[in-house]
């Protein structure tokens, strides 16, 4: 097998990461946004299973497993259960229009792309392009939590960026073992926290726009 | 691993004490026990501490003491401990008041232990990973104590919290991974390229390009944690509605965790001759921050809230010194570190013993403390005085060395921070005079003051605190003077 094959596996499957972050942007429906968040862990974990077989490094099959069960099947059925049960609004409500959303995106891209390739001219060239595509990717999920106003899709829209970080953690080449484990450890303790919290902000406000939030501020002097 | 091991390194037993701490409380039913049990092994943690005075255990894979984070790791036990203190008059105090369930108390004991552990774990890991991953837990850990009152308030400042910090300490992850692929090529594969203790050494062959996107990311996702602006709106949430302690506890030595991470990063930054000068960003955000809090200070209503804006206020200082850099920007900024965690912890006691006192956090309901509780409100004034930056305290001489640095540098650099410093200094002053004199309040709705025991909890680490910034800002001894050089020459 060419290195050059190598490659462009890589980037065909870090396009493919990034195609479904920019999935997620376009979506009126929260259920829809779960599934293209589920389609991009897949992929996520398809990237990880590639670079374990091109950098012979087994322990990030782990990544790829735990990529695979924990955010592309527990995750989605869990926020999708919670909400049913909790009868959660089931549109995306935006704070910038999603024509907008996806202008500002492709901006993001070029502007990670002409950020990143410069600055790798020594990395190897299978790190550089997927360091660019995984910025990409983290530049997309912030971009989703600041224009999308209901928490779930907020919370999808962290998760996305920590993707993003993952496709970075695993393309640099021999990054050690404890790191991955321990970024999947805290994604899984950082969902329990969510967990928690939408039950709580369930219980005491009738909704989850963050924005009805604000209007709790407890100072008013 | 056996004991032996465990004592032959102290920094392994400085670790494994809050860590098997934080799972015996969880399971302890008394709540009583738990408090005082956690005073005890605070105390031991701290004790253990000062034995790396002595002997420096030898770096290894994972966990390293240098000069930098020694006193940063003394530090960080004793305001843990003097908290633990603290928090026993506290707790009691809210269980009597039927605030908090018993089981409530018990995650607290435990979430308390579990955070100090990971503080202690952040400063002493010799892998920039497991630096990233205990700052992580850190978060994920004071989270769910801002939220332990379960109001409306508490949880959105938790939520809040929760959300921007998870946001920052990604992109310090992200930034973490560019400086692993800055120093791959020259460190090769593994644990080496994140290794401090080697990476210092061989910096200045890392790729310079790298390790300024790099720093970028690390400044803007630590920087968060540190509560620069503008990139503060969880802090003064966060310290406002979670347990008093706790806000001591995130204020003085939280930040100053946050704030190690990026000067670690800094100063690998620094040894690299062909980077980008790490300083002016630094600066430019210390002084955004020191603008913002000094203009929100004026129209507070809320005790805590103050404080945390006070808080934003001193982490800028601190950035501005380390920005300008030099031996003696950085020995104030060490110096300034220090003098604020002590005295903000001290003043949250003080704010603690208030609030539970009179039963409001309201500023415009605070009056005549130094009549109707003397030995709290002489002690809050004193430490409010001095964390203004009156002389002849510890903050004073740290401000002080700050500006004239920044005058013999940069002196236009000097005129915004002398303004920034004097409207937070107006700012703080008159709040402490409104809460010091006129009517004291009747004290109907509090518990009154405090008595016996009691009292002790409640003022004594107050005391200790505001003395020992007295005593620091007349004296301060050879040795710590000498050592507190050393530092600012690594820092570079």
């Amino acid at each position: 097998m060419s290195q050059q094959f190598s490659y462009d596996i890589a980037h065909l499957i870090g396009a493919t990461v990034l195609m479904a972050g920019f999935g997620l942007l376009y979506q009126r429906r929260v259920f829809a946004v779960l599934n293209t968040f589920a389609f991009q862990a897949v992929a996520l974990a398809a990237a990880a299973a590639w670079q374990a077989h091109v950098q012979h490094a087994p322990h990030l099959y782990v990544t790829a497993a735990i990529a695979l069960l924990f955010k592309a099947m527990a995750v989605p059925f869990a926020l999708h259960w919670l909400i049913e049960k909790l009868g959660i609004h089931r549109t995306v409500e935006t704070a910038l229009s999603i024509g907008w959303t996806m202008i500002v995106g492709v901006a993001l891209v070029a502007l990670s792309i002409m950020l990143v390739l410069p600055v790798t001219a020594a990395a190897s060239a299978l790190t550089r392009e997927s360091l660019a595509l995984a910025m990409s990717v983290v530049l997309l999920g912030m971009l989703m939590m600041i224009t999308r106003r209901n928490a779930v899709t907020q919370v999808v829209g962290f998760m996305a960026l920590e993707n993003g970080l993952i496709l970075a953690a695993v393309s640099a080449k021999g990054m050690p073992l404890v790191v991955e484990i321990s970024i999947a450890f805290s994604v899984l303790v950082a969902m329990t926290v969510f967990g928690i919290f939408f039950f709580r902000i369930r219980e005491r406000f009738d909704s989850l726009d963050v924005a009805y939030l604000e209007s709790y501020r407890g100072d008013r002097s | 691993m056996s004991l032996d091991a465990l004592f032959a390194n102290p920094l392994l037993l400085i670790l494994a004490i809050p860590l098997a701490s934080a799972g015996f409380l969880a399971v302890l039913p008394s709540w009583r026990l738990a408090s005082w049990l956690n005073i005890v092994v605070s105390g031991t943690t701290f004790a253990a501490s000062l034995t790396l005075f002595a002997h420096r255990p030898a770096p290894t894979r994972l966990l390293f003491i240098d000069d930098f984070n020694v006193y940063l790791v003394a530090l960080t036990t004793f305001v843990g401990f003097t908290t633990a203190i603290f928090s026993a008059g506290y707790i009691a105090r809210e269980s009597a008041a039927a605030r908090l369930s018993d089981l409530h108390l018990r995650f607290y004991h435990s979430m308390y232990q579990a955070f100090l552990f990971t503080m202690l774990l952040a400063l002493s890991a010799n892998n920039t990973g497991v630096m990233w991953v205990a700052v992580e837990a850190a978060t994920l850990t004071t989270v769910l104590m801002v939220s332990l009152y379960r109001t409306r308030e508490a949880i959105e400042a938790a939520w809040k919290y929760f959300i921007l910090c998870s946001v920052g300490i990604g992109l310090a992850l992200f930034g973490t991974t560019l400086v692993y692929l800055a120093a791959q090529p020259v460190m090769g594969d593994g644990a080496d390229a994140m290794a401090w203790t080697l990476l210092i050494g061989q910096a200045a062959k890392f790729q310079p390009d790298l390790l300024n996107l790099a720093f970028v990311f690390l400044l803007v996702g630590y920087g968060t944690k540190v509560g620069l602006a503008p990139l503060h709106a969880w802090l003064p949430d966060a310290h406002a509605e979670g347990p008093t302690p706790i806000s001591a506890v995130l204020s003085g030595l939280l930040l100053n965790v946050a704030l190690y991470a990026l000067l670690r990063f800094k100063m690998l930054i620094a040894a690299n001759p062909d980077t980008l000068a790490p300083g002016p960003l630094m600066v430019l955000m210390g002084l955004s921050s020191l603008f913002l809090s000094g203009f929100m200070l004026m129209r507070r209503g809320d005790i805590k809230r103050l404080f945390a804006y006070s808080s934003i206020e001193h982490m800028g200082v601190m950035t501005f010194a380390f920005g300008m850099g030099g031996p003696l920007a950085n020995f104030a900024g060490l110096l300034h570190m220090t003098m604020h965690s002590l005295t903000k912890s001290g003043i949250f006691f003080a704010v603690g013993a208030i609030t539970q006192n009179l039963g409001t956090k309201r500023l415009n309901e605070i009056t005549g403390l130094t009549v109707s509780h003397p030995a709290l409100g002489w002690g809050l004034a004193v430490a409010v005085l001095a964390i203004a930056g009156m002389p002849p305290m510890g903050v004073f001489m740290s401000e002080f060395l700050v500006v004239s640095s920044t005058f013999a540098r940069q002196p236009l650099l000097a005129v915004p921070l002398i303004v920034g410093l004097l409207i937070a200094f107006a700012a703080l002053a008159t709040r402490l005079t409104g809460m010091l004199f006129g009517e004291p309040q009747p004290a109907q709705r509090g518990h009154g003051g405090r008595t016996g025991l009691s009292s002790w909890l409640a003022y004594g680490p107050l005391w200790l605190h505001v003395t020992m910034v007295v005593v620091a800002g007349l004296y301060l001894p050879a040795p710590l003077v000498q050592w507190f050089e050393t530092v600012a020459k690594m820092l570079g």
